[in-house]
């Protein structure tokens, strides 16, 4: 892996799902159903809105940049050092939706790293050990 | 190998200082860990052999540093994502089957 500073990366998770893009688009974009299956949230399905998604180890910074119903939907996404943009995007297949997320951002350098070692040092290390429990 | 590196508890927090405080003596890790001069002395060559430390001769002191490169393994977020977002597929498709239409 090379030390340059930044560097654009990208994940990519997608799944066919036996349900119609307007259910799901639902579940994406209804605080109370994303809380369900994401985290705690102040989402409104308006662009610029800016809102935080909260989980028990801290938050994420988001802000809406595109909202085409039914179909897309990105958000930025901030969080420990990393500053990414999370892409939703759903196509209807004959039966049901092809559910996409595409997260690209910029991977934090040593320095960064480093800032966001010494704030999440202990969640950090927390999950490492559950990892590390769960190898033998 | 990192794992197995920082699972010890009394390593992890030699290797936790060494990135919070910076380089630092092996005399002056060993007055705040609560163990030996030698453990202290084992533990930073097992760091040092995973990479996560370097040391420094100078005079009859050696100096230790983090070297936070050796953690990019750890710290690549795309494969941390990647996992994340299969287990939230996981529970939007649990909740789809719970909504009515």
């Amino acid at each position: 892996m090379s030390n340059t500073a930044t560097e654009t990366r990208s994940v990519t998770v997608e799944r066919e799902i036996p349900f119609p893009p307007e259910k799901i688009w639902r579940a994406l974009t209804q605080p109370h159903l994303i809380e369900e299956w994401l985290m705690k949230n102040d989402f409104m399905p308006v662009v610029d809105h800016r809102f935080n998604l909260r989980g028990d180890w801290g938050a994420v910074d988001c802000q809406v940049l595109a909202i085409e119903p039914n179909k897309t939907l990105s958000y930025t996404w901030a969080a420990m050092g990393l500053e990414s943009v999370v892409t939703w995007s759903l196509t209807p297949t004959g039966t049901g939706t092809l559910l996409r997320v595409e997260q690209a951002g910029f991977r934090p350098d040593q320095q960064q790293a480093y800032q966001g070692a010494k704030f999440g040092w202990q969640k950090f290390f927390g999950s490492l050990e559950r990892v590390v429990g769960g190898l033998s | 190998m990192l794992f197995r590196t920082l699972a010890d508890p009394t390593r992890r927090a030699l290797f936790e200082r060494l990135c919070r405080e910076g380089e630092q003596t092996v005399g002056a890790l060993t007055a705040r860990s609560g163990v030996s001069q030698p453990a202290v002395s084992k533990h930073l060559g097992v760091l040092k052999q995973s990479g996560l430390v370097r040391d420094r001769h100078q005079g009859r002191q050696t100096h230790y540093s983090a070297q936070l490169g050796a953690l990019a393994p750890l710290i690549d977020w795309t494969s941390q994502m990647a996992g994340f977002w299969q287990s939230r597929f996981d529970h939007l498709e649990d909740l789809l089957k719970r909504m009515d239409q």
